[in-house]
């Protein structure tokens, strides 16, 4: 009965594993705004509506300069592009976010109004990890958001095993880490130690506002800033926390596996996969 | 007798003028509040508050000691307790004192073990007879304070050190067995690798990062925590979020509710190689996390509640979308747990394992499903209601044998109730607007809410200061009662059952180290 039962359920659901990167990206839900664009050329003079209205902090406005909004610490609520007055900052529904750079993330200067996303690992690296990463991930003061959803490009919609991506138990057998959370004091040393771990060459992932600048922790004597005051991170995923699909992306990105695929914005309202 | 005789009483989501609290000499609160928990009462929150001081206060980026939450000058303790079956609560505290010592509660009720551990880290006053007494989630240096581990002394016995960093995606933690073999003797659970130092930055507040450091205290805890911290802010003002916004609120919670449900009937499944339910719950988790992200763009419920109501509504066209899809996830949920339930291989590894007895449950003051799975009654909903819930409730849900069988059937029977619970609320909305300017927070008041989360009772403690900003900020998440119950369950099992045992908790990390 129980066998039957399984199969027949099984024919009928068909394969739960989405098209992307092949096919189109599954939407984003239509009040996720996804990636931000800041045009502080559309800024009014002296304007700093903006400002006060980040619970983080993200954004700054020097006399005489443009606006910068810093998307490492952005928790993406979207209280600023409602506060602007000049829609100088608006919400552009792209989901990809990923860099290489902590710099990339600043925006708002001419040619600087839209992120400057990652690009590939050198040929070298590529070679080696192109086509089989192994991660180990770090939760260092998560929350359990980005852990939950870097988690779920394991299930069967997301199936990050059919790029050759996976999360493995042991650092030793990792070739690089995924680190969640502003780095508590508390996990300083078990981060330290956890990347010493791994053998090189090996690369490390930032996920999340709090990893990549302290997030709402920000300025939080109990925790380090980020990850990056303690290990070297090769790439950067903005959120709070970043959809699995801007987690995909990045993670695809770094390996070079998007090279050539369209950017994969998808008809709205379709459902996403689990 | 009244049960609240004594302390005074108060309703969920409401608050007192400070000077209407009863003070007694810290002996005689001791007293008192033991007293109240033997009459069937619960201890929801015990805390220091630092006496106010006349030197300039601290910003919060200035480092450990600061006035209201940490010092070493006079404090006072608050006790907030539950008379679940008499839907009442009731607060106390003591006058303020500077000695180093009081009479403990836990010698008179363990319910208080870590609450005063928590105020001896935090102010160095320490509960006089307390049989193990250490740190609770202090840093030194780069890493937490853990402290002298219990050891079983014998030869044949050996000790295994599990964590910080943990096989699975998951948060810190470490865990120290003392073993006979593959039988665990005992098991101490430390934790503090996750703190983040939020009830000290809160201090002076609300701060502009409060709201979003409220929804991250326990990530997969969004809607509890803000729901609770946005009810006391309502009732410091004096006021409640409009009908609507407490509506959607409800709707946000049980959302929540069913994901992490879900994922965690998944997981158990996955620990005892139970493929189906464990593919098939991971992708259902997501498609209950979509439901929310449906409902406010984020996957957590961020951005959706704000103090004095919510920021996004459920217009009637989004909520057909949401009772459609809520209506083929519910029915794939059926299916997996339906898997679950007939695989005599997954029985077999659920039965009897990993008990806590209702009168270890209830000594500890566990909450939540898995006080539930242990035959006890008692859910904030149903107890406390506030907001929505004092017009729906979901029916209890409650298994008796307080093994990994009994919190995972409690889970899967709130899945169905809270998929109930939607169904009947999502097609009945009220009327209105949601959202209120709120108007300032009183001064010198103690607000208290507690909002049942999904792994149990959410509870958020405010006083204010002359000027209506917080004093002291206490946050108990239901991992603070709980995992002492994970570190019950594992006595005599077997050390490969852990992994079954913990994730049949599934306690957080975070919202216990803060």
């Amino acid at each position: 009965m129980f066998v039957l039962d399984t199969i027949t359920h099984r024919l009928k659901a068909g394969c739960a594993t989405m098209a992307y990167p092949d096919g189109p990206a599954p939407a984003l839900p239509d009040r996720h705004g996804g990636a931000l664009r800041v045009d502080g050329a559309k800024c009014a003079d002296g304007c700093t509506a903006c400002v006060p209205v980040c619970p983080t902090e993200a954004i700054a406005r020097e006399a005489g300069k443009p606006v910068a909004l810093d998307l490492g610490r952005c928790l993406f609520c979207g209280e600023c592009v409602a506060a602007c007055p000049s829609k100088a900052i608006v919400q552009t529904r792209d989901h990809r976010l990923a860099v290489r750079r902590r710099e990339d993330l600043v925006l708002g200067a001419p040619g600087q109004e839209e992120l400057r996303l990652a690009a590939a690992l050198d040929a070298q690296m590529k070679k080696l990890l192109g086509r089989s990463l192994r991660l180990r991930q770090v939760s260092a003061g998560g929350c359990g958001a980005c852990e939950a959803d870097i988690n779920v490009l394991g299930t069967i919609g997301w199936d990050l095993g059919r790029f050759g991506i996976q999360y493995v138990a042991s650092p030793r057998h990792a070739d690089g880490l995924i680190i969640t959370g502003p780095v508590s004091k508390g996990m300083e040393l078990a981060l330290k130690k956890t990347w010493d771990a791994v053998p090189g060459p090996k690369i490390a992932i930032a996920v999340g506002a709090c990893a990549i600048s302290g997030g709402p922790f920000v300025g939080h004597a109990e925790t380090c800033q980020g990850a990056d005051s303690v290990v070297p991170i090769d790439l950067y995923i903005p959120g709070c926390p970043p959809h699995p699909l801007t987690i995909l992306d990045g993670l695809l990105r770094i390996i070079g596996r998007l090279e050539g695929k369209a950017a994969g914005e998808a008809p709205d309202g379709k459902v996403m996969a689990g | 007798m009244n049960a609240a005789d004594n302390l005074a009483p108060i309703a969920n989501a409401t608050s007192i003028p400070w000077a209407e609290v009863p003070e007694w000499p810290v002996a005689d609160l001791v007293r008192v509040v033991a007293d109240a928990l033997t009459r069937n009462g619960r201890l929801c929150s015990w805390f220091g508050v630092a006496e106010p001081t006349a030197g300039p206060a601290l910003s919060h980026a200035e480092g450990p000691a600061l006035s209201g939450v940490e010092g070493e000058g006079a404090i006072r303790l608050v006790a907030v307790v539950a008379f679940d079956a008499e839907n009442t609560l009731a607060v106390g505290r003591s006058l303020p004192f500077s000695e180093e010592k009081y009479p403990a509660l836990t010698l008179l009720n363990h319910q208080a073990h870590l609450f005063e551990r928590e105020v001896w880290e935090q102010f160095g006053v320490e509960p006089e007879g307390h049989p193990w007494l250490k740190p609770v989630r202090r840093t030194a240096g780069n890493a937490p304070a853990n402290g002298e581990f219990f050891r079983v002394d014998g030869g044949e016995i050996h000790e295994v050190a599990v964590g910080p960093v943990h096989a699975g995606v998951i948060e810190p933690g470490h865990f120290r067995f003392q073993c006979a073999g593959e039988e665990v003797i005992h098991l101490e659970i430390a934790l503090g690798y996750q703190h983040r130092g939020i009830e000290r930055a809160l201090a002076g507040g609300p701060h502009r990062a409060t709201m979003a450091q409220m929804e991250t205290a326990s990530g997969d805890t969004t809607i509890g925590h803000a729901t609770a911290y946005a009810t006391v802010l309502e009732s410091l003002a004096g006021t409640e979020a409009p009908l609507r916004a407490q509506w959607l609120r409800a709707i946000a919670l049980e959302l929540e509710r069913l994901a992490c449900h879900t994922g965690d009937l998944g997981a158990l499944a996955g620990d005892v190689a139970f493929l189906p339910t464990s593919s098939a719950c991971g992708k259902i988790r997501g498609d209950f996390l979509n439901l929310s992200a449906l409902l406010c763009g984020n996957r957590f419920g961020r951005g959706l509640v704000r103090p004095g109501g919510c920021r996004h509504d459920l217009e009637p066209e989004r909520a057909k979308t949401m009772l459609a899809r809520l209506e083929t996830h519910l029915a794939d949920a059926e299916q997996a747990a339906t898997w679950l339930w007939d695989a005599a291989s997954v029985r077999a590894r659920f039965e009897n394992v990993g008990c806590v007895y209702p009168q270890q449950a209830a000594a500890i003051g566990m909450v939540g499903p898995a006080a539930r799975a242990s035959g006890l009654v008692r859910d904030v909903r149903y107890d406390h209601p506030a907001g929505w819930h004092r017009f729906a409730q979901a029916p209890v849900a409650v298994w008796s044998g307080g093994d990994v069988l009994a919190r995972a059937r409690v889970r899967w029977l709130e899945i169905q109730r809270s998929g109930q619970f939607l169904r009947e609320q999502i097609a009945t909305p009220p009327e209105g607007g949601i959202r209120d300017e709120l108007a300032p927070a009183a001064p010198d008041s103690l607000a208290v809410a507690l909002v049942e989360g999904w792994r149990g009772e959410v509870c958020h403690v405010a006083l204010t200061d002359a000027a209506g900003r917080f004093r002291r900020y206490k946050i108990t998440d239901p991992s603070f009662h709980n995992w002492t119950g994970l570190a019950l369950a594992l006595r005599n099992q077997a050390i490969s059952d852990f992994p079954i045992n913990n994730k049949s908790f599934n306690l957080s990390y975070c919202g216990f180290d803060l």
